[in-house]
């Protein structure tokens, strides 16, 4: 039995993490999952929040704004998300993509800042955990 | 004689054009490496999104997406077409332009009308002049283009699909090959086929959280988001590597042209020469 998994981290823009880890922790759309080598096939949507991975001895932090888990007995696969991604918040920047095309000369329609601002807001405070959890694990 | 000064000012003028595509060529060239190199970042995603969906398609999946789905009546069909913000790259837009054009034509042949979506101000204008429906348009995208950028666009796009406006949906890009060569291609995003793995094929099927349409619905607009977005990142390294070309071939005419400007100036300034002496001579002659 191997005791280590392969692990990508990866956002439409860049790779974060490739190699083996003994351990992956992330919070999934039902709650926080611990995947150990060997787990069964999982697919679920992931919230806002840290990565944690346990290389060797050492554990490794990482920040992602939500996005897929898959996780096949060997390998797993973190597709991150590099956006700030709502429901409405999409919503919001399809309007608007709408609005370009209808001419760009009366925009400035009432765009839901509102939303805007909350994800902002929960990526904000989601990024500030991971940070002081970092900062109480270097000390 | 006043040839002499005229030719002389616009080989001056020519040299200074030349030293404006000179600075533009170098400019491009070193965006190129770096938009490679995007290109190059992009890459683990879009084989790790890949190789996921074509997991979800070999699995025992009880759910199937309707991107994967073939719509036996096709009455719309929307373009996304990838463009450049600015110009001077070649025939980069519009051999992609062309090639979009042409696959658009064979549709409204078939009796289907035409929806586009435009990313680059290139292709804004060229289709606006067209008189094409534009439902959705980005530009400005920068050098550095996020996914961010692209997000509402795209939803536009996926949602006239869900709802049954569009029945098909293409992207016209242009693929990098090489420094020398953009291949301009228009292919079908929607409904996609996925790259099955047949040594996965046996009955298994993943555990899905919260529930598999939930997780598949927001796989399947990743994944599409990702291919316009390599698409677009794409596009940028095409676009230095097209403009670099260009500039390069701009320098290199500019060049040519001096020489032979020169070569007249030469001419001109001898003859005048020649004929001042024939004229001194023939004036001593006279005396």
């Amino acid at each position: 039995m191997a005791n280590t998994m392969q692990v990508d981290i990866v956002s439409a823009e860049q790779e974060i993490f490739s190699g083996d880890a003994k351990l992956l922790v992330v919070s999934a759309e039902m709650g926080d999952v611990g995947i150990a080598p060997g787990h069964a096939p999982f697919i679920s949507k992931i919230k806002p929040g840290e990565i944690t991975l346990r290389v060797e001895n050492e554990e490794q932090h990482f920040y992602v704004s939500g996005g897929m888990l898959e996780v096949q007995p060997h390998v797993v696969t973190v597709l991150a998300d590099t956006a700030i991604r709502a429901d409405d918040l999409d919503e919001a920047e399809a309007q608007q993509a709408k609005e370009r095309a209808e001419e760009s000369l009366k925009e400035k329609q009432g765009t839901p800042d509102y939303a805007a601002a909350a994800a902002e807001l929960a990526e904000a405070s989601a990024r500030l955990m991971v940070l002081k959890k970092m900062r109480n694990t270097s000390r | 004689m006043a040839g002499a000064k005229e030719i002389r000012t616009k080989i001056r003028s020519i040299q200074n054009t030349q030293k404006i595509t000179k600075a533009m060529e170098m400019v491009a060239a070193s965006k190129m490496r770096k938009a490679q190199d995007r290109m190059a970042a992009t890459r683990p995603y879009a084989t790790k999104m890949r190789s996921v969906i074509g997991h979800l398609a070999a699995g025992n999946v009880e759910y199937v997406h309707p991107y994967l789905l073939e719509r036996e009546e096709v009455k719309r069909v929307g373009f996304i077409v990838v463009s450049t913000d600015r110009g001077l790259c070649g025939g980069l837009n519009i051999n992609n332009f062309k090639g979009a054009v042409a696959e658009m034509k064979k549709w409204s042949e078939q009796g289907a009308e035409i929806d586009v979506c435009t990313i680059g101000k290139k292709a804004q204008s060229f289709f606006r002049r067209l008189g094409s429906n534009i439902v959705a348009e980005r530009s400005d995208i920068g050098d550095a283009p996020k996914l961010n950028d692209l997000i509402g666009t795209i939803k536009v796009m996926l949602d006239a699909y869900d709802e049954g406006r569009i029945d098909r949906l293409y992207i016209a890009e242009n693929e990098f090959v090489n420094t020398m060569t953009q291949q301009p291609k228009v292919g079908q995003l929607i409904p996609t086929v996925p790259d099955t793995d047949e040594r996965l094929k046996h009955h298994w099927d993943y555990i899905y959280e919260p529930d598999s349409k939930e997780v598949i619905d927001e796989l399947m607009k990743r994944y599409i988001e990702s291919l316009i977005y390599q698409a677009v990142v794409e596009n940028g390294a095409c676009e230095m590597a097209a403009r670099m070309v260009a500039m390069k071939s701009a320098t290199d005419n500019a060049g040519d042209i001096i020489n032979d400007l020169q070569l007249v100036y030469n001419k001109a300034r001898q003859a005048a020469i020649t004929q001042e002496i024939s004229e001194i001579v023939g004036g001593a002659a006279a005396v």
